[in-house]
Order: C-alpha cells, then sequence, then structure tokens
C-alpha cells in the first residue's frame, strides 16, 4: 500500500516514465544499456546537467537565473583568452571562476540590494555576459591549451568515469545533503514558501539569496570550463541557449515555478529522463531540431500534467461527497 | 503652475526622463562619431525600429497583464517564413493578404499560448518557453531548413522598403515606419481610453480584486496574448520585408529584445503599470545605442551587448529604486492639496 502511496506522487510517476523510457531505448537499440553509452550520454550533457543541480535550488527559492548559460560563455572565452595571453594553466582556471564568482555576486547585488527581480536582472546578464565573452575574443575561436586540460574532458579518469561525470556525483551528492538535511537547505525551501514569513523568523533572506547565486555563477563558470575542456576550443556563442534545456529539466522534476515546493530526487529523475530521450531520438536518428521540440512539450506536459491530476482528484471528492 | 504639478503623473515623467535619455545619447553619440546626426541616420534608426517597436508594443500588452510572452522571436521568424514562402509561390498576392496572412498566423500561434495561460493556468513562463522551442522545431521541420530567397519574392516586397509616404528634404517618412507609429498610437489609445486597456492595468496591479470585481480575467488575458502573436505576426511581415529574404532562423532572440525594450521603456515587469509610448521610445533608445555603436569605430562593436544589458539594468534599478520615491512624494501632495481644499 506505501509503495501505491509513492507511485501516486509525482517523482513515482517520473519513476514510471522513466521505466518506459530506458524498456523502448533498450528496444531499439541493444548498445543502449552498455556502459559506455550510459556515461557517454553524460558526458555528451554534463554541462547542462551540474548547472541543473544549482537551478533547482534557485527556482525553489522562487527566484530564477536566465544568465548561466551566458555566464557558460564567458568564463569559457575567459579562460580561452587567459591562455592565449600566456598565463599559465592552473591560474587560468582560477581567474575563470572567480570571473563566474563575481558575476554571480553581481546578479546577487542587484537582486538582494536594490531589490529588482531576478527575473529582469538574469535576463539583462544573459546579453550582457555574452557580449563580454564577445568582448573578450570577438568572433575567433581559441584550441591551445595543454594536453593534460583536454583529457579531463575527453579521457576515463577514474575506471570508466571522466573528470567532468565525478564532478557531477560529488556536487550532488552535496546538493542533496545541503537540501534536505541542512538548515540552509530548510531556509531555502521557507524563503521559496513566503519570503516574509521567513523574513519575520530571522532568516537572512538576503544572505541566502546572495550565497544562491554566487553559487550559481561559480559553478555554471565551471561548467564552461568543463565544456571548453570536452571541445578542446572556445566560441563566443559558446551554450547558446542551454537555459532552456536546463530549466526544463528542473520544471519535470516536479519543482514548482513559484518556488517553496519539489525535491531533489525528482530532479535527478528528470535528467535521466531528458538524457535517455535524447539519447534515444539520436539512435533512431532523430535529429537536433525536433529533440529540442519534444524537449518544448515535455516543458508544457510537466506543468499540464499535474494539474489535470489535481482537478480529476477534485472531481472525484466532489462525487464522492455527493453519495 | 500648481496645476501642471498635478498633471505631472510620475508616470509621465518617467518618459519625459527617457525622451531627454535619448537625446543625450544622441548628443553623446555625434560627438564622437563624426557626421552623425543626420537624415540617412533618421531614416535608418526608424526602419529598424519599426520592427522592433511593433514587438514591443505587444509584449506590453502581455507585460501589464502580469505574464510575459517568451515566445515572440520564434512567431516572428514562423510568420515570415510561412509569408514568404506563399509569395515566392503566389507571386500575385496583393500585400494586403500578405498582411493579414502574417497576422492571422501570429493570433493563431498567440491563442496557443493563451489558451494554456489563461485556461489551464500554466504560468505564461513555462508556456512560453516551451512554444519558443516547439514553434522554431516546427518551422525547421516543415521548411527542411530551405531559405526562401530573395529572387524568389515578388518586386513589391524588395520596393517596399524604400517606399515614401512623403518626404522632406532628405527625411524620409517610410510606409513601413508610418505603419508602426500607427500600431503605437493605437494601442496607446486602447490602452488609455478603452475598457479593455484599464482591465489589463487593473489584473496586472491584482488579479484578485480583478476578479472580485467581477471582470473576465481569463479572457481578457487570453486576448492579450492574442494580440501579442497578431502583432508578433505583423512584426514576422516588416521583418521579411527588410531584409527580403528568409531563412529558418529568422527572430531568434527577439523574444529578449522585446522584453528589454518593454523593461527599459518602464513596463514594470510584475504588471499593472507602464505605457506602450514608454516602450516605444524603450525600443528606440535600445536600437539608437545598437545602431551607432556599430558606426563607432574607436569602440569594438562586440561591446554592444555588453553595454545594453547594463543599460537594462541601471534603467530597471532607476525604475524601481527612484519611481517609487516619486510615486508616495506625489502621492503625498496629493493627499495634501485636498485637505487644503
Amino acid at each position: 500500500m506505501k509503495i501505491l502511496k509513492h507511485l501516486k506522487s509525482w517523482e513515482g510517476f517520473l519513476a514510471i516514465i522513466l521505466l518506459v523510457i530506458v524498456i523502448v531505448n533498450s528496444l531499439i537499440s541493444e548498445s543502449f544499456l552498455s556502459i559506455e553509452n550510459q556515461i557517454n550520454l553524460f558526458v555528451l550533457s554534463i554541462e547542462k546537467v551540474i548547472i541543473v543541480l544549482v537551478m533547482a535550488k534557485i527556482i525553489i527559492n522562487a527566484e530564477i537565473d536566465l544568465s548561466v548559460a551566458s555566464m557558460m560563455g564567458l568564463s569559457a572565452c575567459a579562460l580561452g583568452w587567459f591562455v592565449e595571453s600566456g598565463m599559465p594553466m592552473t591560474m587560468a582556471l582560477i581567474a575563470s571562476i572567480t570571473i563566474g564568482a563575481i558575476g554571480g555576486a553581481f546578479n546577487g547585488f542587484w537582486i538582494t540590494v536594490v531589490k529588482l527581480p531576478s527575473l529582469v536582472v538574469t535576463l539583462a546578464m544573459l546579453i550582457g555576459f555574452r557580449g563580454l565573452a564577445r568582448v573578450l575574443i570577438g568572433d575567433r575561436s581559441i584550441k591551445m591549451f595543454p594536453q593534460w586540460f583536454e583529457d579531463l574532458g575527453q579521457q576515463p579518469f577514474f575506471w570508466h568515469i571522466p573528470f567532468s561525470v565525478m564532478i557531477f556525483l560529488v556536487l550532488l551528492i552535496c546538493v542533496v545533503i545541503i537540501l534536505q538535511y541542512t538548515g540552509f537547505g530548510r531556509h531555502i525551501y521557507i524563503i521559496g514558501i513566503n519570503q516574509n514569513v521567513a523574513l519575520y523568523s530571522g532568516i537572512n533572506v538576503a544572505r541566502v539569496k546572495m550565497l544562491l547565486f554566487i553559487f550559481s555563477g561559480i559553478i555554471s563558470a565551471l561548467a564552461g570550463i568543463l565544456y571548453a575542456a570536452r571541445l578542446g576550443t572556445v566560441r563566443g556563442d559558446m551554450g547558446l541557449g542551454f537555459e532552456l534545456d536546463i530549466i526544463t529539466i528542473v520544471l519535470l522534476g516536479g519543482i514548482s515555478i513559484f518556488g517553496g515546493s519539489g525535491s531533489i530526487y525528482g530532479v535527478i529523475l528528470s535528467i535521466l529522463i531528458v538524457l535517455y530521450l535524447r539519447n534515444g531520438m539520436s539512435l533512431s536518428n532523430i535529429t537536433g531540431h525536433l529533440q529540442t521540440g519534444v524537449i518544448g512539450v515535455l516543458l508544457i506536459l510537466s506543468v499540464l500534467i499535474p494539474n489535470v491530476i489535481e482537478k480529476m482528484n477534485k472531481y472525484l471528492k466532489f462525487r464522492k461527497l455527493q453519495h | 503652475m500648481r496645476n501642471m504639478l498635478k498633471d505631472l503623473r510620475p508616470e509621465k515623467l518617467r518618459n519625459l526622463v527617457l525622451l531627454l535619455l535619448i537625446f543625450m545619447v544622441l548628443l553623446g553619440f555625434s560627438s564622437v562619431i563624426d557626421n552623425y546626426l543626420n537624415a540617412r541616420l533618421f531614416n535608418r534608426i526608424s526602419t529598424s525600429v519599426a520592427i522592433f517597436a511593433v514587438l514591443a508594443v505587444g509584449q506590453t500588452l502581455v507585460v501589464l497583464t502580469r505574464n510575459i510572452d517568451l515566445s515572440v522571436g520564434s512567431i516572428v521568424g514562423f510568420t515570415a517564413y510561412i509569408v514568404g514562402q506563399q509569395l515566392s509561390q503566389h507571386n500575385e498576392m496583393t500585400p494586403m493578404t500578405a498582411v493579414l496572412l502574417a497576422i492571422v498566423i501570429g493570433a493563431l500561434m498567440g491563442a496557443f499560448n493563451g489558451y494554456f495561460v489563461a485556461y489551464i493556468k500554466i504560468p505564461a513562463i513555462v508556456v512560453t518557453l516551451g512554444t519558443l522551442a516547439i514553434f522554431r522545431t516546427i518551422l525547421v521541420e516543415y521548411s527542411d531548413a530551405q531559405t526562401v530567397l530573395a529572387v524568389e519574392l515578388p518586386q513589391w516586397i524588395h520596393d517596399l522598403p524604400r517606399m515614401n509616404v512623403f518626404s522632406y528634404e532628405r527625411f524620409d517618412l517610410r510606409y513601413v515606419v508610418a505603419g508602426m507609429l500607427i500600431v503605437v498610437i493605437f494601442f496607446q489609445l486602447i490602452l488609455r481610453y478603452t475598457s479593455f486597456g484599464r482591465k489589463l492595468y487593473a489584473i496586472g496591479s491584482n488579479p484578485e480584486a480583478a476578479k472580485l470585481t467581477g471582470f473576465a480575467n481569463q479572457k481578457i488575458i487570453f486576448i492579450a496574448f492574442i494580440l501579442c502573436g497578431a502583432l508578433a505576426g505583423l512584426t514576422g511581415f516588416l521583418f521579411l520585408v527588410r531584409i527580403g529574404q528568409v531563412t529558418v532562423v529568422a527572430g531568434i532572440g527577439f523574444e529578449l529584445k522585446s522584453v528589454a525594450a518593454v523593461v527599459v521603456g518602464g513596463v514594470n515587469i510584475f504588471g499593472g503599470s507602464g505605457s506602450v509610448l514608454g516602450a516605444f521610445m524603450g525600443a528606440v533608445l535600445i536600437d539608437l545605442i545598437e545602431n551607432s555603436l556599430i558606426r563607432w569605430i574607436e569602440i569594438s562593436e562586440f561591446w554592444r551587448d555588453a553595454l545594453l544589458g547594463i543599460l537594462i539594468l541601471v534603467s530597471v534599478a532607476t525604475d524601481t529604486v527612484i519611481m517609487k520615491k516619486l510615486r508616495t512624494f506625489w502621492l503625498k501632495k496629493q493627499i495634501q492639496t485636498k485637505i487644503d481644499i
């Protein structure tokens, strides 16, 4: 009986969808379940799923960060620019992560101190960060990274697993612990449910938000660097439009766009669903553009279905009362 | 004097400041770019603003109701492509039919958005983020990524952007610009003087109160999205006319520019305040800066987007911080005069 109750929840619903996709995919192609394919499909979108983890927190907090993809581009371009101007690789890495932190703090400043809506601030910075990336390297592409850096993104690091996937797994554990088991995580939820209540209960709302946006900047910069490592080259339009995919995965995971509800487990399931779906479509030769469309439909469905279920439940209850 | 002060609501002041800002930008650029202020500048900016202003008007209607339409870029691309393709196959089609076709297609796509937002109550940002991808995908799949070439289009498409209503010395008022001005004035009047327009503001500033007052919130939001789609369709036509050919990537990123214009123009992103005139001036300001930076030789044109981002932030910040103070100040004054009487 308890299992049934679990299945009725959003995570249960996602788990069923995931199961269907896995079965269909493994029927389409035998190689789907092989370890190489499993790791490969993670590697191919690792930049997005890393950011998903932070975006989930921000949306639970009832804010949004549209500038993540531009920050990826900016940090990657900054890395290329530093390396080109002769900075040692480790210094360049630290510098471009710092840029991420500064960018995040910049977003946070306008949101927490000036109290502007995060939608507007990060929309402006979606344009602004991308612009800065172009200022740094124009419309050229830079590929003069040392071999060990490119290996990070492409070669197995530990067993079959590349470095980028390791980072994702470590981050995932951190996020689960922070969200579910620490006071900070609980504060994120409370602020998302009702900011005024949080304020009056003595939570430092501005500090939580500031930390979240700095965190988001740092992780986006890291994702940009990993992307550069995987491709072995940087360009001004890197990661253009990734924010759509990232937000889709978060919302599909059952996290409400109005904040305050949803769990990280749903997000993990929806990461798997989106990755498997894309992988399955690639295996059956469906092109990238149609994939984006399918993800768009999925985004709308992910909000539509709970609405419909809720209405049906209400109707059933109403019928029961009448009898 | 006192009456004048009373008439000078903060919102009007906002528009005046915007106008002042446009003049300052013009003066600033004319001091660093040689031979800047001339008829050619006016003609170039006005034709390029024509596209974005129409889009910004549509976006204003939606943003006023506390929603947002991020799919307009895809609607522009879609209508531009379909109209272009129809024109290339039926060369005899009249300009009027082409415009109507664009508006109807746009309105249908807007209705799709509006239905989900208003009646099924899915947040607008989710719906339109989804349709942003869906509309573009339909276009790419339908068209097989083929381009509608300039030679396939009838001659009037290529003549239209250079046709003038009248011209004074070398300042031309193009047909497309006149059309844009009509749209702006028409919707400014609708928002200001019709009950539909006032209801948009009411819903945006307090949806609950509007509902309790007996407004058909759902229907009004639905109509706002249809109008936004229709205007995006019209923008698609203007885009086709201006560029003279269409690819499947037409209009990518327009949604951001339209939101930027609206926000710079002083329309509150949380609904309830702002005007079409403001959005129009926001579009002019952004376009002016973009087009002028390209010609400023000492500064790399890549600075354009970085500056645009900062501009949006600063204008919204002034809006929230200064306008709030002005509004309370103005209200105090109003109450005081009433007490005096």
